[in-house]
């Protein structure tokens, strides 16, 4: 069975074989390799969900060249990877970000999530991707001095939104459910969408439009101009409708434009770096630190291409290099899955 | 072939030549055109090939699609004549036509 594990405790680290950084394609193939070798995984991702790329920016697009899959979206393609690893029950970390990776004395790493799970690990798989998937900031000058304190792009604790009087943007699920779970702790909430047009849950977009009939919250149809404010505290917001400009009063805002790939932690481990990818060499696909390996579109080599394809093959050879860490006496013998019955007893076909 | 203007928000222009049954976005990162980031290679999937379309051209160049009007969203000051320009298709109509590069594309 593969596991979910939602948020982390603190405490005692995990120790594994392997911790793979990253639940992307490429990830999640790792698992299916390094598997058939008998080395068992954990999974970090800040996404909420398994998929990267595929299953959070292209989940209902058309993929053409997966081999032998003339035809399959981000979304099934990301189902049957998870059918696939199902075998080697491997345990996912998801909503949490890897923050800190060290060398220990011993040869192993410990890492550490914003969730303060710990791990402790022989290996280090870099399937990060384009970076983490980090929510997208309005390009409003002065912005970033009001995060953390007036602008949040997530709600930790309810209570910092009480009595406020509270503006949430965006047209999209995240936007509608947050509108409707602080309306009723809000002192005034504003919802503001370019469009009277939404992308959200027609049963949520319904309640938000009962509010506003009712007079409980205001709808307005703009976008953000300015903040004003001062020492990190907001105190309005100038908003640009058809009919000109409106300064309201704001001191709490929820920006929901999507998410991007920033490179984030990765570029603090020490790990060479060019131009944000981690270069590898072509064999073990390992990086600059030894038992570190890189593999999908966060490395690079010669001839590299960002391709679903390329990341499968780098997982299958990168396995190869961490087997001989993990079992230094053992020897690895080439097997087919068609015609080894060891392996597959591995996948319980057998 | 068609060839097509863009204009910097600083008021640069720079006049490329597209080919007909290219889109305008790939055009643009052919031509290394300033500001058209293009990040998901064209597939509506990430809003950062935002342009605004001149007035005149709005007709020929067309209106989004639903897909695009969603993704739309995604964009910064967005307005009238916002369009993503890896969804609109160089056409012989398309020759002269004018495009503005928005300040951010986020
Ligand atoms: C619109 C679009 C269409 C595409 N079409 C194709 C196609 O047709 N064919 C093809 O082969 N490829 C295609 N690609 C590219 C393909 O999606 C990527 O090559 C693939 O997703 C790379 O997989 P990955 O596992 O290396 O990384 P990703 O899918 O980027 O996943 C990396 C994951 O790592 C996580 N992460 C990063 N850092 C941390 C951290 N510190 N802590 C926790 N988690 C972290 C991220 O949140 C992310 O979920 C397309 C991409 C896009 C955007
Ligand atoms: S290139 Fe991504 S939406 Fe146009």
């Amino acid at each position: 069975m593969t596991t979910l594990q939602h948020g982390g405790g603190s405490g005692e680290p995990i120790e594994t074989d392997v911790v793979i950084i990253g639940a992307g394609p490429v990830g999640l193939f790792a698992v299916f390799e390094l598997g058939l070798l008998d080395i068992k995984c954990h999974l970090i991702d800040i996404l909420d969900k398994p998929g990267g790329q595929c299953a959070e920016l292209y989940p209902e697009k058309p993929i053409y060249d997966i081999p032998a899959l003339p035809v399959v979206s981000g979304q099934e393609l990301t189902d049957r990877l998870l059918e696939q690893i199902k075998p080697f029950e491997p345990t996912f970390h998801i909503s949490e970000r890897v923050d800190e990776l060290e060398r220990q004395p011993d040869g192993r790493f410990l890492l550490r999530s914003d969730a303060g799970t710990q791990f402790l690990t022989k290996i280090v798989v870099i399937a990060a991707g384009g970076g983490s998937f980090t929510p997208k900031r309005p390009p409003l000058p002065g912005i970033e001095t009001y995060e953390g304190s007036s602008v949040f792009y997530s709600v930790r604790r309810m209570e910092d939104f009480r009595g406020r009087d509270i503006l949430i943007v965006g047209g999209g699920d995240s936007a509608l459910d947050w509108t409707l779970s602080l309306q009723p702790i809000a002192n005034s909430l504003t919802l503001l969408h370019r469009r009277d047009d939404f992308r959200a849950a027609p049963h949520s977009v319904e309640k938000m439009r009962e509010l506003v009939a009712a007079g409980k919250m205001r709808l307005m149809i703009g976008q953000m101009a300015g903040l004003q404010g001062s020492d990190g505290q907001l105190e309005s917001v100038a908003v640009k409708t058809k009919e000109g400009e409106e300064t309201l009063k704001i001191d709490r805002i929820m920006p929901f434009f999507g998410l991007t790939m920033k490179l984030g932690p990765v570029a603090n481990w020490g790990l060479n770096l060019e131009e944000n990818l981690i270069p590898v060499d072509t064999e073990k696909f390992e990086t600059s630190e030894p038992r570190i390996f890189a593999i999908g579109d966060i490395n690079t080599y010669p001839g590299k291409l960002k391709l679903i394809l390329s990341g499968f093959h780098e997982a299958a050879l990168m396995s190869q290099a961490a087997h001989r860490y993990v079992y230094p006496d053992k020897k690895l013998l080439f097997q087919y899955t068609t015609s080894s019955s060891n392996l597959q007893k591995k996948l319980g076909v057998r | 072939m068609a060839k097509i203007t863009f204009i910097q928000p600083d008021g640069v222009t720079q006049v490329i030549e597209a080919t007909v049954g290219q889109t305008v976005m790939e055009a643009a990162k052919t031509n290394d055109v300033p500001g058209i980031e293009a990040e998901c290679g064209g597939a509506c999937a990430c809003a950062t090939c935002h342009v605004y379309v001149a007035e005149e051209w709005r007709e020929k160049a067309g209106a989004p699609s639903e897909m695009e009007e969603d993704m739309l969203d995604f964009a910064f000051d967005v307005r009238e004549e916002s369009r993503l320009c890896c969804q609109i298709k160089v056409t012989e109509d398309l020759d002269g036509a004018v495009f503005q590069v928005p300040a951010k594309q986020f």
